[in-house]
């Protein structure tokens, strides 16, 4: 995981050389982490300075009527300005995109960025949506049925990456 | 967390129901600070507010909760005057069903209206105040404008001051606060004091006993107008020296560090002064936003037909 962190990092640092403002924005809940520690990694290159931010797209959901259990919402901080910012969404698996769609809505709600793009750790097939990532850790082709699970040290107690049938998630 | 159907009252709500209410509350109110304030949680989604005793305020935050949840938003008029019996209720929530709407807002001046409607509609209902019985949103706004103050509410001390057997807000917001650790005092004429006070709730009949409890917040209740002309009632000015918070009891908050509250509208000159309006500790503008933001969260939490 670790390696491919940094090739985050370093490919978002050479497209954005020179932006005005550069903001990270994890989606909850393990885009998060993800976020701080690309930030973080890099902080130690020569980059442009870069903010982080979190937003909590529960309250922009299409399927919250279907779901079972109602989310306890962990709220959206994106403590700066992001009119004319170059803002990079940062999420763990992109699979369906529906989760970016909401994670675009509710940003356009905060303000009016210049460009929004996307990193994700795991790129998989399955997308529901014409959402495409511009910056990828890794890219894994598996089945509709399977599942990426992403574990981080902050959320979870561990760094992993699992592959499940959606079976076993259950 | 599980969704419900409807909100009665606070009674029938467990603690961790409570707190998620109460913690949802937070993010809905940090919307407030953004350029857009709406979010579309709720679209397509219609509220009905249905008020047979007026109220502006609690229908306009109910209101304007739903329009920020991007709900659409009806008021059914019912004529005050007229007095409404069970059948032509339940007639009126044929109406509704027919008209599909998802939540319904109930204010009735008699208790139980509401759970009535919730068991004949598959809407989610909203008590928003019956009889003398619950007023639960107000219950869970002052619960969520007390957790904003004190870090830790246990232990706080609540003073509430006015005609509790007539008030569905003491009822309510006593009956959550306790909920929350804190500890409860009522100061009220005799007369105006219920027989059957819980235990564990302090009574005082004037203010010096009052204040020697030493309350860390004192809620006054509003003073109902109609009242002032019942028997047992004592007059405006009466009421206002005896247990109204004069001037000099707001300096003696001040002194004291105590904060206020005042579910509203308020009487000037009979519960509250101008002073006491424009005393530096008051959480009665906070009650009011923060209204909003826990009414987003219980309609955010319900769901019709759950």
């Amino acid at each position: 995981m670790a390696g491919a962190v940094k090739r985050l990092a370093k490919e978002i640092c050479e497209k954005n050389r020179g932006a005005r403002q550069l903001a990270l924005i994890g989606i909850h809940k393990r885009g998060v982490p993800l976020a701080w520690r690309i930030a973080d990694e890099m902080r130690g290159m020569d980059c442009t300075e870069v903010l982080v931010g979190t937003v909590d797209i529960t309250q922009y959901r299409d399927d919250l009527a279907m779901m079972k259990m109602v989310p306890k919402l962990e709220g959206s901080d994106i403590p700066f300005d992001i009119d004319d910012a170059q803002v990079v969404l940062c999420d763990e698996v992109l699979f369906t995109g529906r989760s970016v769609r909401a994670a675009i809505n509710e940003l356009l709600d905060h303000g009016r960025p210049a460009r929004v793009q996307l990193a994700v750790l795991i790129d998989r097939d399955g997308r529901e949506f014409p959402i495409q990532p511009d910056y990828i850790g890794e890219r894994v082709t598996i089945g509709p049925e399977e599942r990426v699970a992403v574990r981080f040290e902050e959320v979870d107690g561990d760094d992993a990456v699992h592959v499940q049938t959606s079976k076993a998630v259950k | 967390m599980n969704p419900r159907k409807d909100l009665l009252d606070i009674q029938s709500l467990t603690d961790e129901e409570i707190t998620f209410v109460l913690e949802n509350a937070v993010p809905f109110k940090d919307l407030f600070r953004r350029s857009v304030k709406k979010v579309p949680t709720l679209k397509g989604r219609t509220m009905l507010t249905l008020f047979y005793e007026p109220s502006t305020r609690t229908r306009s935050s109910f209101e304007v909760a739903a329009s920020r949840l991007s709900a659409d938003v009806t008021h059914f008029d019912v004529e005050s005057s007229s007095v409404v019996k069970g059948e032509s209720v339940l007639d009126t929530v044929e109406t509704l069903e027919a008209m599909r709407v998802d939540y319904i807002v109930v204010r009735h001046k008699q208790a139980g209206i509401p759970n009535l409607i919730a068991k004949n509609t598959a809407a989610s209902v909203i008590n928003a105040g019956d009889g003398w019985h619950a007023h639960p949103t107000q219950a869970l706004l002052d619960g969520f404008t007390l957790r904003e103050v004190f870090k830790d509410t246990r232990g706080a001390r609540c003073l509430i001051v006015g005609d509790i057997q007539h008030s569905r807000v003491a009822r309510s917001t006593s009956l959550l606060l306790r909920r929350l650790g804190m500890n409860m005092a009522y100061l009220a004429p005799g007369s105006l004091m219920p027989r059957e006070v819980p235990q564990e709730v302090a009574q005082f009949g004037n203010w010096t006993d009052a204040l020697e409890w030493k309350p860390d917040v004192v809620y006054l209740l509003r003073v109902q107008s109609e009242r002032l002309e019942e028997p047992f009632f004592p007059s405006a000015a009466e009421y206002h020296k005896n247990y109204g918070l004069t001037d000099a009891r707001v300096q003696i908050l001040r002194e004291r560090g105590i904060y206020l509250m005042h579910p509203g509208p308020v009487n000037r000159g009979v519960e509250i002064t101008d002073k006491g309006m424009d005393y530096e500790r008051s959480l009665i503008n906070a009650q009011v936003e923060n209204g909003i933001a826990v009414r987003m969260s219980v309609l955010y939490w319900l769901r019709p037909g759950a």
